[in-house]
C-alpha cells in the first residue's frame, strides 16, 4: 500500500509520531518508545516501495509535489527525488528505524528524546527531498535544534561544549548559505511569471540569471559561500574541528545519525545546489576541491591513528572517508569517480553506522572507550568481535565489502584527471588499514584483560540493529549495482551539465 | 468669525483621533476609580478597565475610510495612511500584553499599580499620536508625550533606588537627544518656512541644490538622527539602554523594548522617506542628491548590531542581556531603513510585528520566573527545564526566534531584512548581519543551556498560574504560526507600501 503523496508522508510521518508522543502520560515511557518505533516503520516500507518503483532511466525528478506556500516570496512546497537523493532517502529511513531501536536504553527524559529524534528525522528526509531552495534551507536549519539538544542533554561529560560548538559551526555555514540564497533569488527571474524564484530546477537554468548574477566576482563569492557552508557539514579539513567533539559526546544513536546521514548533507548540498546553480564555478573550483578532499583523507587518517578514544577514532576516520567523496565529486572528466563518490556516501553511511553502534555496545558494558583499556575481548565476546571485524574490514576497504568498490571507483576515476593527487590519496587507504588493524589488535587480540572477562555477549536487540547493515555491506561489496543503477542516470546528467 | 467649512472639517477630523480620545477617557475613568476604590485590593479591576479601554480604542478604526496618504485631518496635523492604520492596533496589542504581564507580576506593588496602568495607556496614546502626525510640532509634542511618560514609568517604584537611577539616566539622555532633535526641527522650519512635512519635503528638494542650504540640511539630518537613534536604542545613543532596562520593573522594560522602539522606527519611516528621499524606479527610493544618509545609517546599523551582540555575551543578568539583544535588534531593523525601498519598509514593519511577540514572550518568562521566587540572573535558570517544562520550552522558542532560526517567526523577519539589503546589493551589510546572527546564538543559548543542559542547584518549584500560561500561549501562537505560514501578514505589509 503506497499513499499518493508518498514523499510528504515520508517527511511528516515522524512528525506525527512526535506529536503523539507529547500526549502520552509521563508514566508510560515504553509507550513513547513504541510510538517512536511505529513512526519510523511506515517510512521504511515506503522507502522499499520507492526503491522498487523508482524509474532508473529518468534523469529528472520523480514523485514531484508542488504547492504554493508563501506567495509573497514565490516560495513553494516543492519536493521530489532523483538519483542523487534516493539513496540518501533510503539510508535515512533505514538508519532512523535502527536508531530508535538502538535508543531503547534511553531512560532519562524519554519524551524529550524521542520527540526531538523524530523531529530530526523529519528534517533529514525533508532536506533530501526539498527542491525549493527556501524549503531546503528551512529543513536544513530545522535539523540544528533537535541535534543541539540531543547532544547537549543526553550526551557525555563535555556535552555542553560539544553541542554549542556543533551549533555555532553549522550556523556559520547556514547563514552564508542564506545570503547566497537571497542573492540567487533576486538574481533570477522566472520566465513564465516574471517573479523571482527559489525553485532549484528554475535556478539551475543559467538563462534566468540576471546580468549582475553573471558577473564573475559575484559568482565566485556565491560559490565560496556555499562551499564553506557545505564544507563545514561534510566536514573538510580545516572546517572539521566540531566533528570529533560532537561525536565523542553524542549518545550512540545520535552519533550514528550524525555520521550516517548529517555528514552526507554537505556533499548532497554540493550536488543539489552548488553544481546545478553554478556549474562553471564548480568546474573552475574542481582542483581546489580535490585538494581539500586529499587533505581531509590524509589528515583524517593521520589523526585517527593517534586516537585512544574509539569514538574519536571513528570520527576522524569519517573525515578521511568523506574526503574520498569530495575527491570523487571534483572529477568531471568521467562519470566513474562521481558514481563512486555517491556510492561512497551510501556505503559510509552504513559502515560508520555499524562502527558507532558497535562502540555503543562496548561502552554500555565497560563505560569507557579507551582503546588501550581492553585486550583479548575476542575470547569473551566472539560474536561482537565478528561484527566489529566485519565493520573494520569494510571501513578499511577490504575487497568484497562495500567501501572497497566505492573507494576504488573514486580512485580509478580521479586518476584520469588528477594523477598526483590520486596517488597521494591512495596512501590514505594504507593509513586507514593501519589504524583499524592496530585498533583491532589492541582491543580484541592479545592477553585477556581480566577486568572484562565477564562482559556479556552482544544482546539480541543490538544484533538486530547491526545485522541489516552487515548484510547491506556484504551485498554491496559483491554486487554494487542496486545502488549504482539508481544513481547512474542522474549523475551522468549532472556531469554533462557541469562540463557544459 | 470662523468659517463653517473649517469647523466642519475639524469635526470630521475628530473621528480620526477616536482611538486616542477613548484611551484618554479610559485613563480618566481609571484615575477616578483609583481614588474611589481602595486601590491596594482591586488589582483586577484596573486591569480589566485598562483592557476594556484598549479594546474600545480599536472600535473607531472599523468606521474609518480606507487609508490614503492624501487623507490629512485637523489642519493637516495628522494623516490617515497605512502606517497610521497599522501601528495604532500594533501599540494597542503591545500595551494589552504589557498590562497582562504586569498584572501577574508582583514587581509593581498594588500601591503603584493603578498609576502604572494609566501611564501605560498614556504612553500608548502618545505613540498613536506620533505615528499619525505629519507636522513637526505635533511630532515633537507626541514624541515628548511618549518620552516623558515613559521616564515616569521607569521610575515608578519610588522606593527602589535602581528604578530611580534608571529613570534619571533615561531623563537626562532623553532631554539631551530630544532637545537636539528639536533643534534639527527648527533648522528645517527655518529652511522651509513651514512645519508641514509635505511642504517641507518640496522645499528640501529645492534646497539640496544650493551648497549653503545643503550644509544646513546635513546638520538637520544629523540632529534628527540623535532623537531617533536614542528612541530606537542604536549606536551611538544606546548607553542608557542596559541600565534603564535593568532598573525598570520587568513589565515596563518589556513595554519599552517593543513600544517606543517601534514608534521610533515608525517615525524613521515617517520622517526620512518623505523628507530626504524621492521615489525612484518602481518600488525603490533614492536619497536626495548629496545627502548620503543611507550610507551613514548602514554604518550605524553594522556597528549597532555588532556592539549589542558582543556586549551581550558577558551579561549574567537576563534583563541586561535582553537589553543588549534589543540594541542588536535595532541594528538589524536599521537594515530595512537603509535599504530605501518598499521591500525595506515592509521588512521593518514585518520584523517589528514578529519582534513584538517574541520579545514580549521572553520578558514574560523573565517576569514569571522572577515573581515565582527566582531571580533575573542566568544561574537561577539552571535546571529549570525539568521543573517548569512548559515555561522553559516557551522561553526556548522565544529565544530561538530571537536568534532567527526556522521554523520560528524571527527567522522570517530576518529573511525579510536580509532580502531588503541584498535587493539593494549592500552585500557587506548582509554578511555582517549574518555573522552577527552566529554571535547572538552564543548568548541566547547560554540561557537555553542553563535551562535544559545544566542541573539545578537550588530546588525552587515554579508555580505558573493558569493566566500566565494563557498569556505565554497567546504569544507563542504567532511566534510559531508566523514562522510556518506568514502569507497573511505578508499580504498586509505588501498592501502598506
Amino acid at each position: 500500500m503506497v499513499p499518493e503523496h508518498i514523499l510528504s508522508w515520508m517527511i511528516f510521518c515522524p512528525l506525527i509520531g512526535a506529536g503523539l508522543i507529547l500526549f502520552v502520560p509521563k508514566r508510560y515511557p515504553t509507550l513513547m518508545k513504541v510510538i517512536a518505533l511505529l513512526a519510523t516503520v511506515p517510512p521504511l516500507w515506503w522507502a522499499a516501495n520507492l526503491y522498487v518503483q523508482f524509474d532508473r532511466w529518468d534523469n529528472g525528478f520523480q514523485y514531484v509535489e508542488k504547492v504554493p506556500w508563501i506567495k509573497a516570496f514565490n516560495i513553494h512546497y516543492f519536493i521530489g527525488i532523483d538519483g542523487i537523493s534516493i539513496p540518501m532517502v533510503l539510508l535515512t529511513a533505514l538508519l532512523a528505524f535502527l536508531c530508535v531501536i538502538a535508543s531503547w536504553n534511553i531512560n532519562e527524559y524519554v519524551r524529550g528524546y524521542f520527540t526531538l529524534f523524530l523531529l530530526l528525522d523529519t528534517s533529514m528526509v525533508g532536506v533530501f527531498c526539498a527542491l525549493d531552495f527556501f524549503l531546503f534551507y528551512v529543513f536544513w536549519e530545522l535539523m540544528l535544534l533537535p541535534m543541539y539538544f540531543l547532544i547537549g542533554v543526553w550526551g557525555g561529560p563535555k556535552k555542553e561544549y560539544a553541542a554549542i560548538k556543533f551549533f555555532l559551526f553549522t550556523l556559520v555555514g547556514s547563514v552564508l548559505m542564506l545570503v547566497v540564497m537571497l542573492v540567487f533569488y533576486f538574481g533570477s527571474v522566472e520566465p513564465a511569471t516574471g517573479l523571482h524564484s527559489f525553485d532549484l530546477t528554475i535556478l539551475a537554468d543559467q538563462a534566468v540569471h540576471q546580468a549582475f548574477l553573471k558577473s564573475h566576482p559575484i559568482r565566485w563569492l556565491c560559490y565560496l559561500g556555499l562551499f564553506i557552508g557545505f564544507a563545514i557539514k561534510i566536514p573538510l579539513v580545516p572546517f572539521h574541528t566540531w566533528l570529533p567533539d560532537a561525536h565523542v559526546e553524542a549518545p550512540t544513536a545520535i552519533s550514528v545519525i550524525l555520521a550516517g546521514v548529517l555528514l552526507k548533507m554537505g556533499t548532497y548540498g554540493l550536488l543539489r545546489i552548488s553544481y546545478p546553480l553554478l556549474p562553471d564555478m564548480a568546474l573552475a573550483f574542481a582542483l581546489y576541491a580535490a585538494i581539500f578532499g586529499l587533505v581531509s583523507i590524509l589528515y583524517g587518517a593521520l589523526c585517527a591513528m593517534a586516537q585512544t578514544d574509539m569514538k574519536k577514532l571513528i570520527a576522524y576516520s569519517s573525515i578521511s572517508h568523506m574526503g574520498f567523496v569530495m575527491l570523487g565529486m571534483s572529477v568531471f572528466s568521467n562519470t566513474t569517480a562521481i558514481n563512486g563518490a555517491v556510492l561512497q556516501m551510501f556505503n559510509h553511511g552504513t559502515v560508520t553506522a555499524m562502527l558507532f553502534l558497535l562502540v555503543g555496545v562496548i561502552y554500555d558494558r565497560a563505560h569507557h572507550r579507551d582503546i588501550d583499556g581492553f585486550g583479548g575481548l575476542a575470547k569473551t565476546m566472539p560474536i561482537y568481535a565478528g561484527y566489529t571485524g566485519l565493520a573494520f574490514f569494510a571501513a578499511l576497504g577490504l575487497p568484497g565489502l562495500s567501501s572497497f568498490i566505492s573507494e576504488a571507483l573514486v580512485l580509478v576515476g580521479s586518476f584520469q584527471q588528477y594523477k598526483i593527487i590520486t596517488i597521494t590519496a591512495t596512501t590514505g587507504i594504507i593509513l586507514t588499514a593501519a589504524y583499524f588493524l592496530w585498533t583491532m589488535q589492541r582491543v580484541f587480540l592479545g592477553p585477556l584483560n581480566n577486568k572484562y572477562a565477564k562482559l556479556p555477549e552482544i544482546s539480541l536487540r543490538e544484533a538486530f540493529t547491526l545485522t541489516p547493515l552487515a548484510l547491506i555491506v556484504i551485498l554491496l561489496g559483491f554486487y554494487p549495482m542496486p545502488v549504482l543503477d539508481l544513481i547512474g542516470t542522474t549523475l551522468k546528467h549532472t556531469v554533462a551539465m557541469v562540463v557544459g | 468669525m470662523i468659517p463653517e467649512e473649517f469647523i466642519k472639517s475639524n469635526l470630521q477630523g475628530i473621528s480620526f483621533i477616536g482611538p486616542e480620545i477613548i484611551l484618554a477617557m479610559a485613563m480618566m475613568i481609571l484615575l477616578i476609580v483609583g481614588v474611589i476604590l481602595p486601590y491596594w485590593r482591586y488589582r483586577l479591576v484596573f486591569t480589566i478597565l485598562a483592557l476594556v479601554g484598549l479594546a474600545g480604542s480599536l472600535l473607531p478604526l472599523w468606521k474609518l475610510p480606507t487609508p490614503d496618504p492624501s487623507l490629512t485631518y485637523l489642519s493637516k496635523l495628522f494623516v490617515w495612511d497605512w502606517l497610521t492604520f497599522f501601528f495604532k492596533p500594533f501599540f494597542v496589542v503591545a500595551a494589552a500584553f504589557v498590562i497582562l504581564i504586569n498584572h501577574g507580576s508582583r514587581e509593581i506593588d498594588n500601591v503603584e499599580y493603578s498609576e502604572s496602568t494609566i501611564l501605560v495607556l498614556a504612553v500608548t496614546m502618545g505613540m498613536m499620536l506620533l505615528v499619525a502626525s505629519t507636522d513637526l510640532l505635533m511630532i515633537y509634542l507626541a514624541f515628548e508625550t511618549m518620552g516623558i511618560l515613559s521616564y515616569l514609568l521607569v521610575g515608578i517604584r519610588a522606593r527602589d533606588l535602581r528604578s530611580g537611577e534608571a529613570a534619571l539616566k533615561y531623563v537626562l539622555y532623553g532631554a539631551f537627544t530630544s532637545g537636539t532633535m528639536l533643534f534639527g526641527f527648527s533648522l528645517l522650519f527655518g529652511l522651509a518656512g513651514s512645519t508641514d512635512l509635505l511642504e517641507i519635503s518640496q522645499q528640501v528638494a529645492a534646497a539640496s541644490q544650493h551648497p549653503q542650504d545643503k550644509i544646513l540640511l546635513i546638520v538637520a539630518v544629523i540632529f534628527f538622527l540623535a532623537g531617533l537613534l536614542f528612541k530606537t536604542a542604536s549606536f551611538p545613543f544606546h548607553f542608557w539602554c542596559p541600565d534603564v532596562y535593568e532598573g525598570a520593573p520587568t513589565p515596563i522594560t518589556a513595554f519599552l523594548s517593543v513600544g517606543p522602539k517601534a514608534a521610533g522606527f515608525a517615525l524613521f519611516i515617517r520622517l526620512f522617506y518623505p523628507l530626504f528621499s524621492s521615489a525612484g524606479e518602481t518600488g525603490a527610493y533614492e536619497a536626495i542628491s548629496g545627502l548620503d544618509w543611507p550610507s551613514i545609517l548602514a554604518l550605524v546599523s553594522a556597528i549597532t548590531m555588532t556592539l549589542g551582540n558582543l556586549a551581550a555575551i558577558h551579561q549574567n543578568n537576563l534583563k541586561r542581556l535582553l537589553a543588549y539583544s534589543s540594541i542588536a535588534h535595532a541594528g538589524y531593523l536599521l537594515m530595512g531603513i537603509v535599504a530605501l525601498s518598499e521591500l525595506g519598509l515592509r521588512s521593518v514593519v514585518f520584523y517589528l510585528v514578529v519582534y513584538l511577540f517574541m520579545n514580549l514572550g521572553a520578558f514574560a518568562v523573565v517576569t514569571l520566573v522572577a515573581s515565582a521566587g527566582g531571580s533575573e540572573e542566568i544561574h537561577s535558570y539552571r535546571g529549570l527545564g525539568s521543573r517548569a517544562p512548559y515555561v522553559c520550552v516557551a522561553m526556548a522558542i522565544f529565544l530561538f526566534s530571537l536568534i532567527g532560526l526556522p521554523p520560528f517567526a524571527g527567522f522570517v523577519g530576518k529573511v525579510y531584512l536580509f532580502a531588503a539589503v541584498i535587493y539593494k546589493k549592500i552585500y557587506w551589510l548582509a554578511v555582517v548581519a549574518a555573522l552577527n546572527t552566529v554571535v547572538s546564538l552564543y548568548y541566547y543559548l547560554r540561557v537555553v543551556k542553563a535551562m535544559f543542559l545544566e542541573k539545578s542547584t537550588e530546588p525552587i518549584q515554579i508555580q505558573v498560574s493558569f493566566g500566565s500560561q494563557v498569556i505565554l500561549f497567546a504569544l507563542l501562537v504567532p511566534t510559531l504560526g508566523l514562522g510556518i505560514y506568514w502569507q497573511p501578514l505578508a499580504s498586509v505589509v505588501s498592501g502598506m507600501f
